[in-house]
């Protein structure tokens, strides 16, 4: 484990959760203010980033271990792609959020958007801590043996 | 009146840190350097009241992409290797590549034209229904998710496969250094 300057670490201790916050409030008050799904998804993916610069690879690979960021990656299209499946199946067109509530549009249209988001929100957390990993977890120089 | 000046102060920074980039040896300065030119053009996408625009740059520009480039000088070398001979091939390619785009950009409407394309069709009528239709103050993420869902799961499918991308690319390598890195 790295051990960066105490200030360092105690001031990123404090500042991670306040990030995660704001990265929940860009995702679920998109529909009112700047944001949505994907800026939501790099806040909170640079929370997890911010741990790893300072207190090393090992240490945030415990936090969020890379299988569950695989899952995230696709779990997140999954989402997105479900929601206009359940649109089909309900008899509606992929993607027309009527269906999520049939007897009230607008509601509807309120869900749609809110699942939606949710899923590019987890879909690019997923992406960006994933590239992430790929890029630090690599050894300094790629040896000709491997090839 | 004042907000061209913001645009002629922004732009002449965004002028000068280009130059900057461009001029500077070691890389670790250059890295910092493209944030600084991401933060400014997310404040220019802010004037022109493109907010969310400027937070993806400001995220994604500044944030994300400074990360994963200080991470590749952390594997390669942190000192732009000079060429042993200078050529003029590149500097005519990138000319006329410029020229090219410039002229491109003369058939474009004027900034803020009234009559222009993006603003005569389509988005008038998503403006007028979606109050009606969806009914969120944030007409942006209206029209991102719901008018242009498919393209907004294309985008989604898009970030999906770039990922998988730089999982298959990167992650091969490091599971054979897992191995034992001899074979």
């Amino acid at each position: 484990m790295i051990h960066h300057h105490l200030i360092l670490r105690v001031v990123t201790k404090l500042v991670v959760g306040a990030i995660m916050l704001f990265a929940f409030y860009v995702q679920f008050h998109g529909d009112f203010s700047p944001g949505g799904g994907f800026q939501a998804g790099v806040i909170m993916a640079v929370a997890f980033i911010i741990y790893g610069i300072v207190f090393g690879l090992k240490t945030v690979k415990e936090v969020l271990p890379p299988w569950f960021v695989h899952k995230l990656v696709a779990a997140g299209v999954l989402i997105y792609a479900g929601t206009g499946v359940y649109a089909m199946m309900m008899g509606f067109d992929f993607l027309d959020y009527d269906a999520l509530q049939p007897n009230y549009p607008v509601g509807g249209q309120h869900w749609g958007l809110l699942l939606v988001e949710f899923g590019v929100g987890v879909t690019v957390t997923g992406v960006m801590i994933a590239i992430y990993y790929a890029f630090a977890g690599r050894v300094p120089r790629i040896k000709d043996e491997w090839w | 009146m004042i907000e061209n000046i913001i645009y002629l102060i922004l732009f002449a920074m965004l002028f000068a840190t280009a130059i900057a980039i461009v001029r500077i040896d070691q890389l670790f300065p250059v890295v910092i350097l493209s944030g600084v030119f991401s933060l400014l053009s997310a404040l220019l996408f802010v004037t022109l009241d493109a907010v969310d625009v400027a937070f993806t740059e400001a995220a994604v520009g500044a944030g994300i992409s400074t990360v994963l480039m200080l991470g590749t000088i952390a594997l390669t070398r942190p000192v732009d290797r000079k060429p042993e001979r200078r050529s003029f091939l590149p500097l005519m390619i990138v000319t006329i590549v410029g020229l090219t785009l410039i002229y491109g950009t003369l058939d474009m409407p004027s900034f803020g034209d009234i009559n222009a394309p993006a603003q005569a069709y389509l988005y008038p009528e998503f403006f007028a229904q979606s109050p009606k239709d969806i009914d969120v103050p944030n007409v942006v993420t209206a029209i991102l998710a719901s008018y242009r869902g498919f393209d907004t799961l294309g985008e989604v499918v898009v970030v999906f496969t770039a990922g998988i991308g730089v999982l298959l690319l990167l992650s091969g390598l490091s599971l054979r250094k897992d191995d034992g890195g001899e074979e």
